[in-house]
């Protein structure tokens, strides 16, 4: 085996010890340090996207995505000044502009990471203006449907399709706020020859955007604690 | 090619060029082009060989001359005329006019603070070469800085000149150059490569374009350099496919150094390995960023990713890679040549050296000028730039491109550096500079940078996907006159998100010419919102009476 270093560092003034290939979201969640993650999935590599984990290092102006920055020696981390939480709280809002989040008939209602994130980090209200895109709603499959309205592009599914199930049928298509899910060469879901229909993509997406068929409101609940087993088992067999 | 061919070859060119009584360089970079001076070339070729001058009379298809607005442009003795405006027609007139008075009617002085007060080094030569002709390059000690470098410095040595010259970063960021080389020098990777970004995504910017369509094998020999430097012996091109003539040109330079040994295995004789290739892009924005370049050539989606690791630690195919900008690598050969010393004294304190600007907007002489660092911006606008059009009041310079900020005419003897760019609020960027007169509208100009924004925004990370669609929103309301004080207020709210979180250098910079036309054109801003009315004359706005009836 080869050897790990172990770094110590101070997390919101608590002094922690950490292996070196570790993120600070890593060695925040093993003491038990709570940081708003939307994008990044155990199990699945990191995207920083959604910006929501950012922290303050002491010494630098730039705030940071923990969930893709490594630990280093004597760092000195901040996951929730005011600074942070107000940022973070503009984010979550921005998300709710974007497109179409109506909780009130979602299957999601209650399931959904969107909205306990709103919890979080305290939104009472959106002050940005709602931007009410039209977008349509994929049905096409047996299964499964892709709900665009309730899409917040964290490409959870795009990855574990591709890096777990290893069909990578799904993918983005477009830019900036024009970007949006596709599977294959745009075709419609029903008609993918590379989806095996595992329902993984489902399981891992964090709204009501991707949903099994035949679920009414609030009835949709995920399942996403089989990915780090699927990862530590291809880790064994390898 | 060993050595004494590679000398041989350029004594032969050169003895051949002093047969010639006569030159004719004829500008054939894009601008000129598009006002067909390539069939102008071709009327004088049929002219000198009409009047049997051909022994006497060298034509050369050169680089950029700079002064694009006056174009085409054509050279006669080595600046003993220079002609302006030529036509087709005018080919027989000028070819009759060798050896007796120049063509008054077509003369543009030489004399003048355009080309005077300009200093080129990366430029250097670009309208001196022929820009097809290797042999040509050669005449003019092409390809002997590295050989010099190869046989007489070891890598350390020649990164220390670099070091010396104080360089920084073309590209827009001003890194420093010496240090950059010398962490992919000590990285430790299986393969270490060198890309030359030359995709130049700025609206208004044709600097990498100019240099890469007038002297394409000064750019090979300094990526040539750099390889051997940092332990790379691949190198990749980077540009985008609306550069067709760049492309031509890079792809015939390639062929031509390959077959001369300049480029492939044991250069010059050399242990030294070292190859180039092109690729495309379709012309993004964003696959300017290098992250996102990178994944591009890998043949994945061009978006950015989290930095650290930095590209110098884990770049290409997650080795360690090098990546400048062509003009960066335009100053590496006069480095070479005359040392890291010499450049650093040119220039300011913390900017060596010089910068081509590509100058646009509402001047008199639009083109492509190259300047010492530290001149102010009044003399690049007012002397080098000929200052604003007819009839028309100077209102503001636009650096730095949809990353920088529009300056006004209370900062205009600010010397032209990274710093003092940065700290007004704009920022050096890859060189485009756009010079704005009083029949625009501050709030409209923020309006097209945010446009540009919002549609090349990559859509990867949620601030700058939505915030940069929200501040667009947002500069619409105002200048059709339906926004109110709160628009304003979450417009500065939505800024400093957008600059604060996102992920990469286009989200984090966005806001930036929202930001600078705030700072010192407020009041136009709050002319649209209080008084609906544009002071510029230029934004519809209706009358409430309107709206009702
Ligand atoms: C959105 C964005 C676009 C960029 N476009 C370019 C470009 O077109 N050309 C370029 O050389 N650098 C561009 N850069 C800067 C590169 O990321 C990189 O810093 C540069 O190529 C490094 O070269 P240098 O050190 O020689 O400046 C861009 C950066 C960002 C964030
Ligand atoms: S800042 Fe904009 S361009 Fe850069 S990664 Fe985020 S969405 Fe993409
Ligand atoms: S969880 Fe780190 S950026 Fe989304």
């Amino acid at each position: 085996m080869s050897k790990v270093r172990i770094k110590t560092l101070k997390i919101d003034d608590r002094d922690v010890g950490a292996r070196e290939d570790q993120t600070i979201l890593e060695v925040a969640r093993d003491n038990g340090i709570h940081i708003p993650t939307l994008c990044q999935l155990d199990g699945l590599t990191n995207l920083g996207g959604c910006r929501l984990c950012l922290v303050e290092i002491k010494g630098s102006n730039k705030l940071l995505p923990s969930c893709v920055t490594a630990v280093e020696e004597g760092m000195e981390v901040s996951t929730n000044t005011e600074r942070l939480q107000k940022h973070r709280r503009s984010i979550v809002e921005l998300f709710f502009t974007e497109r179409n989040h109506v909780c009130a008939v979602c299957v999601s209602n209650n399931n959904c990471e969107l909205q306990n994130l709103a919890k979080q980090v305290g939104m009472t209200h959106v002050h940005f203006p709602y931007m009410y895109p039209a977008l349509s709603v994929d049905a096409t499959h047996d299964r499964f449907a892709l709900d665009h309205n309730r899409c917040v592009l964290c490409t959870r599914c795009v990855r574990v399709c591709d890096e777990i199930e290893g069909a990578h049928t799904l993918d983005v298509r477009g830019r900036g706020i024009e970007a949006y899910i596709i599977t294959d060469l745009e075709q419609v879901w029903g008609e993918s020859e590379t989806c095996t229909s595992c329902g993984k993509c489902v399981n891992v997406c964090p709204t009501g955007a991707l949903f099994e068929k035949n679920k009414s409101v609030a009835e949709m609940k995920k399942q996403t604690k089989f990915l780090p087993y699927l990862t530590m088992m291809r880790g064994a067999r390898r | 090619m060993t050595h004494e061919e590679f000398i041989q070859l350029g004594e032969e060119q050169r003895k051949k060029n002093e047969q010639y009584k006569h030159s004719i360089d004829v500008c054939v970079a894009a601008a000129c082009v598009s006002m067909q001076s390539d069939k102008i070339k071709k009327s004088i070729e049929d002219e000198v060989k009409k009047k049997e001058l051909g022994t006497s009379c060298r034509i050369r298809g050169v680089g950029c001359m700079g002064l694009c607005a006056e174009g085409p442009l054509i050279n006669i003795d080595n600046g003993k005329s220079l002609y302006c405006n030529v036509k087709e027609e005018d080919a027989q007139e000028i070819v009759s006019a060798i050896d007796k008075e120049p063509v008054e009617r077509l003369k543009l002085s030489a004399d003048v603070p355009f080309f005077n007060r300009q200093l080129k080094i990366a430029l250097e030569d670009s309208c001196n070469v022929d820009t097809e002709s290797l042999d040509d390059y050669l005449a003019q000690d092409g390809y002997e800085a590295l050989f010099d470098v190869l046989t007489k410095m070891s890598p350390g040595e020649a990164l220390q000149e670099v070091v010396k010259s104080g360089l920084r970063g073309r590209g827009g960021g001003g890194y420093p150059t010496g240090l950059k080389w010398s962490t992919v020098q000590i990285a430790v990777t299986d393969k270490k490569y060198v890309i030359c970004n030359a995709d130049e995504g700025d609206p208004g910017a044709f600097m990498d374009r100019a240099m890469l369509e007038s002297n394409p094998h000064k750019i090979l020999e300094g990526m040539a350099i750099a390889g051997y430097v940092v332990g790379a012996d691949q190198g990749y091109i980077y540009i985008r496919a609306e550069y067709p003539l760049a492309i031509k040109r890079l792809r015939n330079a390639i062929k031509q150094a390959e077959r001369k040994n300049l480029l492939g295995n044991n250069i010059l004789g050399t242990p030294f390995n070292f190859g180039i290739e092109i690729r495309l892009g379709a012309g993004a924005f964003v696959c300017g960023e290098e992250t996102a370049l990178i994944a591009s050539i890998e043949g994945q989606r061009g978006s950015p990713r989290p930095r650290p690791p930095y590209p110098a630690e884990s770049g290409l195919w997650e080795e360690s890679t090098l990546i400048n900008n062509v003009e960066t690598f335009a100053n590496i050969v006069p480095i070479m040549k005359k040392g890291g010393e010499w450049f650093a004294s040119i220039g300011t304190e913390k900017s060596k050296g010089t910068k081509v600007f590509a100058l646009a907007g509402s001047i008199k002489n639009t083109g492509l000028i190259e300047v010492p660092m530290g001149i102010s911006l009044r003399d690049v606008v007012f002397d080098i730039g000929g200052g604003i059009l007819e009839g028309r009041k100077f209102k503001a310079v636009q650096t730095g491109g949809p990353s920088g900020g529009c300056i006004p005419e209370s900062h205009l003897d600010m010397p032209i550096d990274y710093e003092s760019l940065i700290t007004i609020g704009s920022m050096m960027g890859s060189g485009g500079m756009i010079v704005i007169d009083d029949s625009s509208c501050m709030v409209d100009v923020a309006k097209f940078f945010m446009d540009f924004c919002q549609s090349e925004s990559c859509g990867k990370c949620v601030p700058c996907r939505v915030g940069t669609a929200q501040m667009h929103t947002i500069l619409e309301k105002i200048t059709n006159g339906s926004a109110g004080m709160h628009d304003f207020q979450l417009l500065e709210e939505l800024c400093d998100i957008v600059k604060n979180t996102s992920l990469c250098g286009l989200g984090q910079s966005a806001a930036n010419p929202i930001l600078s036309t705030i700072k010192f054109f407020r009041e136009e801003y709050l002319s649209h919102i209080h008084d609906k009315h544009c002071p510029a004359g230029v934004c519809k706005i209706k009358k409430e009476e309107e709206v009702i009836s």
